[in-house]
């Protein structure tokens, strides 16, 4: 209980919580990655995620209990962090904070509303225009309905600018992990920060690559 | 009058721990039943502030800064003197007390300095335990390093920041106490008096620097550790805030003040770069041992110092002092840097340095060599000169820098008015005429964490707790009077600013009063002195209002209390027709250069006693007994 | 050099407050950045006005009073320098400087420039010592502390107090100040025995005292005027965590 209470406890929650989900984020992306195999890497994929039953709504729940984690102290810690400094300076210059630091409620927010709009969209299935069906194995067609929702310029847009903010917020926030928890000192952290960011433009891209090449036509039915 | 400092006798090795027995104890109950108020919480007065609160003394802390973590021992470097022998060099407490005495050249107690010698040991534990970061070997013991005026490595150092370290470590103890609540912290408040009542002290009255309110404190006893007042030259190697006030406050009320014309005048420090200058920068005097001091022959030689020639150089101190060149002692070294520059041909900004050259060792040794050794030293220059020491000499001259002198106290560390004690720089106690490097930082914890405890109770446990209250009529009256004070101030309206009255005072006292002293130069102080104080007092513009944080005020009552203190220094320096020390006399001075002890007549101590602005202060004389270490020449040869 | 300075004037706490403009002439290189402020003071106390009110003390860049945000950059943004060890010519004739004092809400305003740091000092009176009594101590080479660990503690105790770590922050975060403390007497043996007991509740005090939370900027490393390393907020992250464990 002390640790929700302290400027360092909370501080560790929340980067345990943001690390849970870059792990998920990779693993995701990496899953999802299959659609360049075509419609028989995907849908497999799919389907073996759906056989796992009981499982996957434990791994859900466990995901929706670290973005509330997240997202409650990241709001709360924002909300005192601008009390405890309200007004700027006239010149404003900051030497080694960097846009993404900067910019990590505005990106976290971004993310947010995006993951919202990803669950109803591919999960839940629910927004308009969505292909629900089934392909020639009785499989979800996971492929047909990301193919063709990709089609379309405007959705392909919302994911892009969606993982540019994720790349923002990685680039950032994975480094900061490994300070948080003090898995760090002065020699490693530079190596830490680069990789950090090394990640993320990986997952930038491995994310960035589905509905770009989709909608360059690459990768078609 | 014969001032009688009241030491043990008996041998000497069994002084202090015989007067500890004889001292009175307070009873643990009792002690919370009695206030003690502290100001100043340098080295001295946070360690006592800490240590009598431990004890369970209610106790008061006063500091000018903002916080008691900034006063000025946090500037010194060097490190810190304790007689471990831990090096196995022949170190002993009666080695240390040898070398303190002779260092101050036979002008302090015997028994004074045989106790710093005994505790100085206890504050090095006591320090570790604090978690000050003494820099240590890879086996983990404390390394100690060799410093001016003795022949054993007995320095503890922490980098190059030792006093900084040593007084955080103090603060930390003091931190505690505040959280404990046994000591009741009060920063930016400035001392303006002090309050007497029945010839005892009792409180003092300030000014919260902050609102600008006058109040008084009272207590049972007041303890003073507000540093030297070597501020009176304008620029020195102090802070700008360091001021005499609070020990001229009290000489004022009473207390004597001793040997207020021994300062230390310390020869590396960055010249002045123009009329700009607000405060000069110590560079360690380490540096002269590779480096070598010399002026152009020539007057007036304006070349850069790279296109002098060989032959047109004067290296003065190989010169004068062959046996030690370099190495002279800090006296000589800053007078022969005077004297060249004197006789035109000092180098840099009006003329005032004098080159420190490492080119001989950077070639002997290798510039790697020589930046492992002083690096951080030539980055501060750099820093300061924009000028790169590696590639051209380094330009010094010498600054006053600590202050020997101070309020007379007897061993108990207390003044002649009972219940005011008076510790490190602000004390006159240990250092006679000159002070040893790496002294200071050990003689305020000494006395902050080792004396006072004991002493104090001495004086406590004859006296009635809380005799008396704010109510008291001395305390309104004192109170009045900082009041009435202030006013006149803002009622002047004048035409010069203070820091132009303060540059003023300053010029007099370094050409008159500074580096060398002689008849004529000390009656001229004295004429001007009066003057610049009658000017001060009809021509001062101090801006603002009294009720506010506002610092021309503040600097104002500095000067004001400086431009009285400046003549009682003087004469204290006319008086004394000898050289010793710090304090050198052109009258007086050996063939070869060296200062000329005068121990017939001027074996004492001289403690002034006020008698109001203008009138003659009366001298009294502590004799000074030497049974120990006999009196000779002082020499380094 | 000529210089246009646009400094903040606040009478008192809870006065408003703004910036105002003043001209500074024939400004040598050689003088620092108080000195050429003593001079503007000068002439504003011949003109009447009153001069600029700010903290400052040794001038040798130890005691830690002087607090001034330079053009953004608290002491002015040079590596490892304090505003008294700024010299003017890091600066160019027909500069605008803006000169500003360290703001966060842990650090209400007293006057002009000068700002109440009081609560650094709450936060080491919350643990920031060990809590070993005067004298009866053991000789100081009873307890062994090999060079590397030594020198680790002096990097971490060279912190001169400033705060300039707070006004750098965007959070307004005390944390390199008090990560600095918590770590030089962590590393130390005869500052394990409070270690756990002290990284609570310094950083508690942190928290009470209004100072925001760290979110790893580093703009504090980058604002130091000593260079203290946030390598100690990660060490205070690793106590703290040691501390919940046991």
């Amino acid at each position: 209980m002390q640790m929700l209470n302290s400027t360092v406890g909370r501080k560790i929650l929340m980067s345990i919580s943001g690390q849970g989900m870059v792990l998920f984020a990779i693993v995701h992306m990496m899953g999802n990655s299959s659609i360049f195999v075509g419609p028989n890497g995907i849908n497999a994929y799919a389907q073996h995620l759906h056989d796992l039953g009981p499982l996957v709504w434990v791994f859900r729940l466990v995901m929706l209990a670290f973005l509330l984690v997240h997202l409650t102290f990241g709001i709360m810690l924002t909300l005192e962090n601008n009390a405890a400094n309200p007004t700027g300076y006239a010149v404003n210059k900051k030497i080694k904070a960097t846009f993404s630091s900067e910019t990590m409620i505005w990106t976290g927010l971004t993310l947010l509303a995006f993951i919202i709009y990803h669950i109803l969209h591919f999960t839940a299935r629910v927004t308009p225009g969505v292909v629900k069906g089934v392909d020639a194995l009785g499989r979800y067609d996971v492929f047909t309905m990301v193919t063709s929702a990709f089609h379309n310029a405007g959705t392909a847009l919302i994911y892009v600018v969606a993982m540019a903010a994720l790349f923002l917020h990685l680039s950032h926030g994975i480094q900061s992990f490994f300070q948080t928890l003090g898995w760090n000192n002065d020699k490693t952290q530079p190596g830490i920060t680069m990789a950090g960011k090394a990640v993320s433009f990986v997952l930038l891209a491995g994310y960035v690559l589905i509905p770009v090449s989709i909608l360059a036509g690459i990768l078609t039915k | 009058m014969i001032l009688d400092g009241k030491c043990p006798t008996g041998p000497i090795e069994k002084t202090w721990d015989k007067h500890r027995f004889d001292l009175k104890l307070v009873n643990p109950a009792n002690k919370r039943k009695y206030k003690v108020i502290v100001v100043g919480t340098g080295l001295a007065g946070g360690a006592a502030a800490a240590s009598l609160g431990e004890l369970g003394y209610q106790v008061e802390a006063f500091c000018y800064q903002d916080s008691p973590r900034r006063a000025h021992s946090i500037a010194a470097q060097g490190g810190r003197n304790a007689a471990k022998n831990y090096p196995n060099d022949g170190d002993s407490i009666y080695r240390l007390f040898y070398d303190t005495i002779k260092g101050g050249d036979f002008r302090a107690r015997e028994a004074d300095v045989w106790r710093l010698a005994q505790v100085s040991n206890n504050i090095i534990d006591q320090c570790v335990a604090q978690g000050v970061p003494f820099a240590r070997d890879y086996a983990g013991y404390l390394d100690n390093r060799s410093f001016g005026g003795a022949q054993v490595s007995r320095t503890f150092y922490a980098r190059g920041q030792t006093g900084q370290q040593l007084l955080l470590g103090a603060y930390s103890a003091l931190a505690r106490q505040i959280k404990a609540g046994t000591v009741k912290m009060f920063p930016r408040t400035e001392m303006l008096d002090l309050i007497v009542v029945d010839g005892e002290a009792k409180g003092i009255t300030i000014r919260d620097l902050v609102t600008g309110e006058v109040r008084a404190h009272v207590a049972d006893a007041v303890v003073l550790c507000t540093g030297g007042y070597v501020n009176v030259f304008y620029l020195s190697t102090n802070a700008m805030g360091c001021s005499v006030t609070a020990a001229w406050k009290a000489h004022k009320k009473g207390a004597f003040f001793a040997n207020p014309c021994y300062t230390q005048i310390h020869p590396t420090c960055i010249p002045q770069s123009g009329d700009h200058q607000s405060k000069l920068t110590l560079m360690s005097e380490s540096l002269r041992n590779d480096g070598r001091c010399w002026a152009p022959k020539k007057q007036g030689d304006n070349r850069k110092p790279g296109d002098i020639p060989e032959e047109d150089r004067d290296y003065y101190l190989e010169r004068k002092y062959p046996s030690f060149g370099n190495l002279a002692p800090r006296d000589i070294a800053s007078r022969a840097a005077k004297e060249q520059c004197d006789d035109n041909r000092g180098v840099g900004p009006g003329g005032r340095g004098v080159y420190l050259d490492f080119a001989a060792s950077i070639k002997r040794l290798g510039e790697h060599t020589i930046r492992e050794r002083y690096g951080n030293l030539f980055e501060m220059y750099e820093k300061i000169t924009d000028e790169n020491a590696y590639k051209q000499p380094m330009r010094i001259y010498p600054a006053p820098h600590y202050s020997m002198g101070g309020l007379w106290v007897d061993y108990n560390c207390m003044s002649n008015i009972p219940g005011l004690f008076v510790l490190g720089e602000a004390n006159f106690s240990v250092h006679g005429a000159n002070r040893l490097g790496a002294s200071a930082l050990m003689q305020g914890l000494a006395d902050g964490y080792f004396v006072i405890p004991y002493t104090i109770g001495g004086y406590l446990a004859q006296t009635k707790p809380g005799a008396v209250s704010v109510d008291h009529a001395e305390c309104k009256r004192s109170v009045e009077e900082v009041n009435g004070n202030i006013k006149k101030l803002f009622s002047i309206k004048g035409k010069k600013t203070v820091s132009e009255l303060y540059r003023a005072l300053g010029k007099v006292m370094w050409e008159n009063v500074g580096m060398a002293r002689s008849d004529a130069s000390l009656k001229t102080a004295l004429k001007e002195i009066p003057k610049l104080r009658d000017e001060f007092w009809n021509n001062v513009n101090v801006s603002g209002e009294g009720g506010d944080f506002n610092q021309q005020l503040e600097n104002a009552g500095r000067l004001a209390d400086f431009l009285e203190f400046a003549e009682l220094l003087s004469k204290d320096a006319l008086h004394r027709e000898e050289s010793c020390g710090g304090h050198f006399r052109v009258e007086h001075q050996m063939p070869d250069g060296e200062a000329q002890r005068d121990d017939v007549n001027f074996c004492y101590a001289a403690a002034w006693e006020s008698k109001g602005v203008g009138n003659e202060p009366e001298l009294h004389k502590e004799p000074l007994k030497f049974e120990n270490v006999h009196l000779a020449i002082r020499s380094y040869k | 050099m000529n210089l246009t300075l646009h400094v903040w004037r606040q009478k008192g706490p809870n006065a408003p407050g703004k910036l105002e403009t003043y001209d500074a002439h024939n400004v040598s290189p050689d003088q620092s950045f108080l000195e050429m402020l003593d001079e503007v003071n000068e002439g504003l106390i011949r003109k009447g006005v009153e001069p600029i009110a700010f903290d400052h003390d040794c001038r040798e860049g130890i005691c830690g009073m002087c607090s001034q945000v330079i053009n953004g950059v608290p002491h002015g943004g040079q590596d490892r320098t304090t505003v008294c060890q700024l010299h003017m010519r890091s600066f160019k004739d027909g500069d605008n400087i803006f000169i500003e004092p360290w703001r966060a809400t842990a650090f209400p305003i007293v006057k002009d420039l000068v700002v109440d740091r009081g609560n650094l000092d709450v936060i080491i009176q919350a643990g920031g010592y060990t809590s070993c009594h005067t004298g009866g101590i053991a000789d100081g080479n009873a307890l062994l502390i090999p060079k590397p660990e030594a020198d680790y503690a002096m990097d971490a105790a060279e912190c001169i107090g400033c705060g300039a770590c707070v006004a750098g922050c965007p959070n307004g975060s005390a944390m390199l100040f008090t990560s600095a403390k918590v770590a030089q007497l962590a590393v130390l043996p005869q500052g394990k025995a409070e270690a756990a007991a002290r990284v609570n509740n310094m950083t508690e005090a942190l928290k009470d005292c209004g100072f925001g939370n760290c979110t790893n900027h580093y703009e504090c490393q980058a604002s130091c005027p000593k260079g203290i390393n946030v390598k100690f907020i990660a060490k205070l992250n690793r106590e703290y965590l040691k501390a919940i464990a046991s």
